[in-house]
Parts: C-alpha cells; sequence; structure tokens
C-alpha cells in the first residue's frame, strides 16, 4: 500500500513524499492526535547544527502519537483500537543497558522518520495500549508522560529512601507532567517546583510550594530538598543545575532531564562535597508507556491535570496546516500543542 | 453500508506497448491494482471492496489478490465472490464505464440490499495514491450531499474547441477543476438516475457525475490530491516509481 509521509526538508519546508508499506510487516496504524515536541521545534526552526540537520534531514517530525489500529495481521490489536506507538526501535536488548540508552537504537523523528505520516507501520512489541478512560488528546502526548515516568523510576533506583521533599526546576511541559507523576507516586511528600514565571508557576496547583529561582531563600546549613529533578535545558540548564546542587540536602539525587546544546559549567566541589548523585534520564522504553498508561488509569485527577496542559488543538488537513500548526505552537507560551490528524 | 468499488474495466489500450492491462503493471513490489485495493481495504469506514475487472482477466486478478491481500477480520461470512476469507469481492465488469458501474450497483443490491443510506465509492484502479482523507471526505459528502466528485483545481489553462482547429472558448481558470476519483454516491440514486438515460444520453455519458449534473442534481466537491495520479501513459508510469522514490522496472515489466 502506499502511504504519504511529510518529511521536513529544510527548516520551515515540508513535502510530502510517497511511501510503499508491506501490510504484513506490521501492524498498520492510523495517527489520530499527534502532539508537537520542543525537539520537533527546534528541527523546524533549524535550531540545530548544520551537520545534524544535514545528516537527519529529509525526515518525518513528530514522536509523539496516539493511532488507531487499523490492521494487524498477528490478531493481537483489533481494528479500531487506540494505541500509542513507542518513538524508541532498538535493534536488540541488553541485560543492563535500557533500551532508550544502546547506542544503535533508532528513534523517530531523530534519525528515523517520525509519525508524520498517512499511516504507520509498527512492530507490535512497539506499541501500547491507550490508557482507558483518559482523553485521546491527554494520549497524544502519553511519550512525554513515559519520559517522566522513565526519570522517575531511574529516581527510585538511584536515590536513597528519605524522599520527604522533592523539588523540580522547570515551569514547562515537562516540569508539570514530572511534578504531576511525582504527586501522584508521593502523595505526602513536600513538593516543590521552581521557575522563572509566575504565570506558568500558577498552573502547578498541586505542588506545595511554587517558587521563583532568583527568590529562594535557604538558610545557612539547611536544604530546599532531598533530591531534585532537572526539566529546563537549554541555557538555563547551568543557573537550575548548580542552584538544584546548591539547595539539596547531601547524598541527594539529582535527576537531569533537560536537553542542552552546549556544555554546562558545573560546581563540582560541592557535589562533591555533599555526595550528590547526578543521573541522566532521555527518552523512554515501552514499558515507561505502560506504567504511564496504568498510573493514568488508576489516577483520574492526573489525566484531567493533563487535560488543562493542552494549549491549542488544531485539525491539520495537509501541508499548509501542518506550518500553522509549528507555527502557533512557536507562540504558545505553556502547554501543548495537539494536531488533529486528518491529512 | 458503504462499499469500494474499484473499476479496472480498461484493457490498457492507451498505455503504449505493454502486455498488460495497467493497473497489472507493477508498481514498488506489487501491481497497481493490489495497491489501489488496499487503500480501500484497510480504510476504517469503508465496509466492503469490490473489485470490477474484464472477465477475461477474473483468474488472473483472483491470483493476485490471494497473493497479497492478507486475511482480513472484517469478512462478512458467505460473500460469494469473496477470494479466499478476506473482505474482497471480485466480479466482472461491463463493456463501457457506465456498464462497469451498473454491474457494481447490481452487485450491491443483490448482496446487501437496496438499503437507502448504502453508500457507493467508486475509483479508477490506476489511481493508487488516494490518500485516507479523500476516503473520507467522500464517505462524509455523499452522506451529506449524496454525491461527490474528487477535484484539484485547474493548474493549466483550459481551452475548448469545437471544430478541434480554432479556439471555440477560454474559460475562466478560476472556476476550472481536473475530475479526479473516487467519486461517490448513494447507491439508490444513482440507480435511479441511470435507469433515466436515454439510450442517445448513454452513449455521451462516461462520466457518472454528469448524469447528475445533466439531471440537475448537486454534486458536492471534495479536494483531491495533485499526487491522485491516474496511471494512463507510460510517463504516468514513470513519475509514479520517482513519487516512491523507486527505479522503474524495465518496459513492460508486470507483477
Amino acid at each position: 500500500m502506499i502511504s504519504v509521509v511529510y518529511r521536513l526538508t529544510a527548516p520551515g519546508m515540508i513535502e510530502a513524499a510517497c511511501e510503499e508499506l508491506a501490510l504484513t510487516e506490521g501492524v498498520l496504524l492510523r495517527p489520530r492526535f499527534l502532539s508537537i515536541c520542543r525537539a520537533d521545534q527546534r528541527y523546524y526552526q533549524g535550531a540545530r547544527a548544520q551537520e545534524v540537520l544535514r545528516a537527519k534531514l529529509p525526515m518525518a517530525l513528530i514522536h509523539e502519537c496516539v493511532a488507531e489500529v487499523v490492521f494487524d495481521p498477528s490478531g493481537e490489536f483489533h481494528p479500531g483500537e487506540l494505541a500509542v506507538p513507542c518513538p524508541n526501535i532498538p535493534s536488540k536488548l541488553d541485560e543492563f543497558i535500557a533500551e532508550n540508552y544502546l547506542p544503535d537504537s533508532r528513534f523517530r523523528s531523530s534519525g528515523a522518520d517520525g509519525f508524520l505520516q498517512e499511516y504507520v507501520l509498527s512492530p507490535a512489541d512497539r506499541l501500547a495500549r491507550a490508557p482507558a478512560n483518559t482523553s485521546i488528546q491527554v494520549s497524544a502526548f502519553l511519550e512525554l508522560v513515559s519520559v517522566a515516568m522513565h526519570a522517575v523510576a531511574r529516581f527510585e533506583k538511584f536515590s536513597h529512601g528519605r524522599r520527604e521533599r522533592i523539588a523540580v526546576w522547570g515551569d514547562g511541559s515537562l516540569g508539570y507532567i514530572t511534578a504531576l507523576l511525582l504527586r501522584a507516586r508521593y502523595p505526602a511528600c513536600e513538593l516543590t517546583v521552581l521557575g522563572t514565571v509566575y504565570e506558568k508557576l500558577a498552573w502547578f496547583s498541586f505542588a506545595d510550594r511554587r517558587l521563583h529561582v532568583d527568590h529562594v531563600h535557604v538558610k545557612q546549613g539547611e536544604s530546599l530538598c532531598d533530591h531534585a529533578f532537572e526539566c529546563v535545558g537549554g541555557q538555563g540548564s547551568r543557573h537550575a543545575i548548580n542552584q538544584m546542587i546548591e539547595f539539596t540536602a547531601p547524598e541527594g539525587a539529582l535527576a537531569l532531564l533537560g536537553v542542552s546544546e552546549d556544555f554546562v559549567a558545573l560546581n563540582t566541589r560541592l557535589i562533591l562535597e555533599k555526595g550528590l548523585r547526578l543521573f541522566g534520564s532521555s527518552r523512554s522504553g515501552l514499558s515507561d508507556f505502560i506504567c504511564a498508561a496504568s498510573v493514568l488509569e488508576q489516577n483520574p485527577w492526573v489525566g484531567q491535570a493533563l487535560e488543562r496542559l493542552i494549549a491549542d488543538v488544531l485539525p491539520i488537513r495537509g501541508i499548509a496546516d501542518i506550518h500553522e500548526a509549528f507555527r502557533r505552537d512557536m507562540q504558545q507560551g505553556f502547554g501543548k500543542t495537539v494536531l488533529e490528524f486528518n491529512a | 453500508m458503504t462499499i469500494a468499488a474499484i473499476l479496472a474495466g480498461g484493457a490498457g489500450s492507451r498505455m503504449g506497448s505493454v502486455n498488460m492491462p495497467k493497473q497489472y503493471l507493477r508498481l514498488g513490489s506489487r501491481p497497481i491494482l493490489v495497491h489501489t485495493v488496499e487503500k480501500f481495504f484497510v480504510h476504517p469506514k469503508v465496509e466492503h471492496v469490490v473489485v470490477l475487472v474484464p472477465s477475461s482477466w477474473l483468474g488472473f486478478t483472483q491470483d493476485i489478490l490471494n497473493e497479497h491481500l492478507p486475511n482480513h477480520p472484517k469478512t462478512p461470512a458467505g460473500v460469494p465472490g469473496a477470494p479466499g476469507d478476506h473482505n474482497v469481492a471480485l466480479i466482472a465488469g461491463g463493456e463501457r464505464r457506465n456498464d462497469t458501474l451498473r454491474c457494481a450497483l447490481d452487485y450491491v443490491k443483490a448482496h446487501f440490499g437496496d438499503e437507502e443510506d448504502h453508500i457507493l465509492l467508486t475509483h479508477d484502479a490506476v489511481r493508487p495514491f488516494v490518500t485516507h482523507r479523500i476516503i473520507s471526505e467522500n464517505i462524509l459528502a455523499a452522506q451529506k450531499h449524496g454525491a461527490c466528485d474528487t477535484v484539484i483545481p485547474a493548474s493549466d489553462t483550459i481551452v475548448r474547441s469545437d471544430d478541434g482547429q480554432f479556439i471555440s472558448l477560454i474559460p475562466p481558470r478560476g472556476s476550472m477543476y481536473q475530475g479526479q476519483t473516487p467519486q461517490t454516491f448513494t447507491c439508490n440514486k444513482l440507480r435511479l438516475l441511470m435507469d433515466s438515460l436515454l439510450p442517445e444520453e448513454e452513449a455521451v455519458l462516461t462520466d457518472a457525475c454528469k448524469i447528475y449534473a445533466l439531471r440537475g442534481e448537486p454534486v458536492a466537491l471534495v479536494p483531491g490530491e495533485v499526487h491522485n495520479i491516474k496511471i494512463t501513459y507510460p510517463f504516468d508510469l514513470k513519475v509514479a516509481h520517482a513519487m516512491l522514490g523507486l527505479e522503474e522496472p524495465p518496459t513492460g515489466e508486470s507483477l
């Protein structure tokens, strides 16, 4: 069968290409709702190094998607079922290294075509069932929820057991979702969110404290939190991570989730002095999708809080609509841009 | 019920030196006809597909459908003519396009009755680049308006000549469109209008939407796609291969 792929050929340029799909080689999916991620926006804007753009384009963008199962020759999924495809495509699994850290794993919309396609063919073992009793528009960005889920799972692996005070640096979508999952996982902990925009911090109503990073005061010898999560990325990384180092109690775990294109200078003296454990967390694997779906099913209030994160739902019938969606997404101060895909 | 009729009646007389009707020529890994059938076969709103081919090509077509189309869970039991056990039926078309259309209508009536709300999508077998959106919007437009045609705005100036030598008229391009397929109808209305045709009308009406227009019945426009091309000439096949980023197989190679 012939399917149309909407590929970014150069920053700001999208072209429709056609590709042949073999129905017997996987589960055939029809993307229903997609969501734009910062990484997609960076490709679209050309805010990546020229050699990266040269190596990866042309490529279909977007790795956050909920799709309808159209056809599955294996019979594992039924036509009409909603599934969330995992964008990570490992070529093999490893006993110690998670699938999303294997160097030869491929990732959709970063080296492999993303989900801006008329139809997507996916192996059945790369699909999670969309969470029941959850808005389909929220399922569109279950991938981002799974990224936060993955970080929380790693945090449980690497951190000591005193988890009474947890802080999240970052007042964007990833900070919101990470804080939300921490709230669901540790309902009794004191949850603090730190950001740079009061209007954004106001959305974090479920947190115990919402602090502006320029107005954090901790007495000498005291700390703000036992452990901390960084969901800032970019140029704000340096300030955020060094604040985390300063304000986290000794032996705390610091999770780093934000992507920075530049090297970040850190206060290593204090890291050593406090015996802090810094760990990276990037992307996610299928098991994180399944866990994220399970959290949504068991905590309807999480799904409702994620619905509030949807800033815009835009219809997509063709290339002009895709451009409009990226333009509108750029102007969003806060929240996720969801695309209703009808192309 | 929504039924797609894939019209593969032509014997490829316009294709040049190739040995087979054009719908059987290979595009990528499979015949053009298979690509086209698959597009309707997987569409969630299309409940049944009937393929109409010249009677002498029935056996051949059945073989390639059996070879390429995997089993489909939507199969209604006991539909005569269904190859294997998937939900695609294969029947003989007629001499002309209108005859083939009548065969499709008769097939629907015989197997699914003549309920008011049966929708028939009719599509050229040699347009394998039809999209999910075009099919979806055809179904919606036919449900709402009774009939629709898939079109794209004319990119070239249309010139009319009554004698074939001199221009009679150049209509304004802004209101000109190029027709594609699918063309989609409610079955009963299409049958009624076709039955009303006089023999002299039938001889010149090669397009079902034209019958509606002639009788003053509305036909809604559904936006097509520039790439929803009809593979008619050898040049089109070259374009189709290029669209898929493929090398063209040697001239005349089929399957």
